[in-house]
């Protein structure tokens, strides 16, 4: 089951993304954190225990929603908007 | 327009905005630098494309205060330059470091108008790391920014007057609200009567957010204690104490906060001088009633420099501006200025009758569980650093830094700092302000090892790299 779910912009033009290889659609507005948090249950795990974290303050101040790309770029995802084409690693490997 | 290098003003908020308004009328052009990709700040913070819902939608009673803002921020457009997206990650001596475009520019800058805002503030609890558990502000950004709600059964919790607008913005937009769970005692609410007279208007809102929260059926409970939140890889549940008992509420989606804490960064690495401040609980960068800081040349406004709300930060940034020129030995509205420093005045004790009404839940700092994460950067637990404390004799809060890591990882303590000061007071037994004040390092937030580094840029830029759409 996703994170978050959308109340608006349901029907906005689709941006086609992958995530740990396996093809996602967000929609035209979407950051990264939401695009993959209606998708999934987390953005990451952490370097120390390894466990989920999925953001927290949304605005850029927490740092806890940096994900990787495929060619090794890291993004916070909560201020990062989504780009047709990206390919995301979040570490988790579970895509619901 | 003169030799001197421009102004530059740290943020587009509600301060921000009406800064560089004024300057702009006094004939300057400063430079205004924002890490949104469009102004607003996080109250009046835009969304990256239309979808449908309007002004009123996303902002309620306070629609028209945005629209306001952002059609006076893009009257500007042509007599600034605006930098959106763009991180001030370094200031000295009259020099800033921003990362704008994948490249770090250094611009002189002659006057600094600080307008950095405020994140929630918020006391570590167990499960507060668990994906579905966001800050009552980040709840909100999920859904006026995005328009996505962060579960389908949610918990709003903690303090504060953002606990009830999100809750009830969450109700309105048709969310199920399991419940509204305030750290502060019913009887703290009576200090709203002192509020009353200074602002009708916002204490009868409130009243509203509640009895229509009410008559939906949501759950208010008032002076919870042993607040946590349980869940096998994401939230499925709020536990608290009320009276004795354990109460237990099953949901997929928590907004956590307790008010919110100043973004100061910047002021202190400009320079400036701080002091504690009772009221908000940390160390605020010391202004005059115009917004002067102790350092020459450098001004603070809105809820960076102390929490007053974006009604204050806007008069907060345009006075802020006027003694910007007043110090340039330019003209300005005398009479203007005393106007807003006024309402400044009445403003600031609607705050500290608010801040009575939404007491921080100071005594959690002591009951915070060992193994409860504190640090959420480098995973550093509430018990290892009382333990640090005791059996290194620490008394002080940059000297605990550097023996635990604590507010040393990427959030460079914005997160985890208040607990921290609020853990080491309470495990020292001494007051907050014994404690000291955690210093601010640049860069102030993670910046690309891969930036390029451009050519120094003396006077501003005209060439502003077009980063955002």
């Amino acid at each position: 089951m996703p994170l978050l779910h959308r109340i608006a912009r349901k029907d906005h033009p689709v941006i086609a993304f992958t995530l740990d290889g396996a093809p996602c659609e967000g929609r035209a507005g979407d950051t990264l954190l939401s695009a993959i948090l209606n998708r999934t249950e987390s953005l990451r795990r952490t370097e120390f225990t390894g466990e989920p974290r999925a953001g927290f303050c949304q605005m850029g101040a927490c740092q806890d929603c940096w994900v990787a790309t495929e060619t090794g770029e890291r993004l916070r995802a909560c201020t990062t908007p989504l780009q047709p084409g990206m390919n995301i690693v979040t570490g988790t490997a579970r895509v619901a | 327009m003169s030799e001197r290098p421009q102004p530059l003003i740290v943020g587009a908020g509600p301060a921000g905005i009406r800064a560089a308004e004024a300057l702009v009328a006094a004939g300057l052009c400063p430079l205004v630098v924002d890490e949104a990709p469009a102004c607003g700040g996080q109250i009046y913070r835009q969304r990256l494309v239309q979808d449908g819902r309007s002004t009123k939608d996303l902002y309620g009673s306070e629609a028209g205060k945005a629209e306001r803002l952002h059609a006076a921020f893009a009257a500007l457009e042509g007599r600034i330059d605006y930098w959106p997206q763009a991180l001030l990650w370094n200031l000295r001596d009259g020099v800033a470091d921003i990362a704008v475009g994948g490249t770090s520019r250094r611009v002189a800058y002659d006057g600094l108008v600080l307008a950095t805002g405020a994140t929630d503030r918020v006391l570590p609890v167990p499960g507060w790391t668990l994906p579905g558990v966001f800050t009552l502000g980040g709840s909100q950004v999920a859904l006026k920014a995005q328009g996505c709600a962060i579960g389908s059964r949610v918990v709003f919790a903690g303090s504060g007057p953002l606990l009830y607008l999100v809750a009830w913005q969450y109700m309105k937009a048709g969310v199920e609200v399991a419940a509204v769970l305030d750290a502060a005692p019913a009887s703290a609410k009576l200090n709203l009567i002192k509020a009353l007279p200074l602002d009708p208007g916002i204490v009868l809102r409130g009243a509203r957010f509640v009895a229509e929260l009410r008559l939906r059926g949501v759950v208010i409970r008032s002076g919870i204690e042993g607040l946590r939140f349980e869940g096998e890889g994401r939230v499925s549940g709020v536990i608290w104490r009320e009276g004795g008992r354990e109460r237990r509420l099953a949901c997929d989606g928590v907004g956590y906060g307790l008010a919110l804490r100043s973004e100061t960064q910047l002021a202190d690495l400009a320079g400036c001088a701080f002091r504690f401040n009772q009221r908000d609980r940390a160390w605020l960068p010391v202004r005059d009633a115009a917004g002067r800081a102790s350092v020459a040349g450098v001004y603070l406004a809105g809820d960076g420099a102390g929490i007053a709300g974006a009604d204050a930060a806007e008069r907060a940034g345009e006075r802020a501006a006027l003694a910007l020129l007043e110090d340039r030995d330019l003209a300005i509205d005398k009479a203007r200025a005393v106007t807003l420093e006024a309402e400044l005045a009445r403003i600031g004790k609607l705050r500290d009758a608010l801040e009575t009404a939404f007491p921080f839940p100071a005594h959690w700092a002591e009951t915070i569980d060992d193994a409860t994460t504190l640090c959420r950067c480098e995973e550093i637990t509430a018990g290892s650093i009382r333990e640090a404390v005791n059996r290194l004799d620490i008394s002080e809060i940059n000297r605990l830094k550097a023996v635990s890591r604590v507010g040393m990882g990427r959030c460079q303590g914005r997160m985890c700092s208040a607990a921290s000061a609020e853990v080491l007071a309470a495990a020292t037994a001494k007051p907050l302000d014994a404690v000291g004040r955690l210093r601010a390092q640049a860069p102030v937030k993670p910046i690309p090892l891969a930036l390029q580094l451009a050519a120094d840029l003396p006077e501003a830029a005209a060439n502003l790299p077009e980063a955002a759409e």
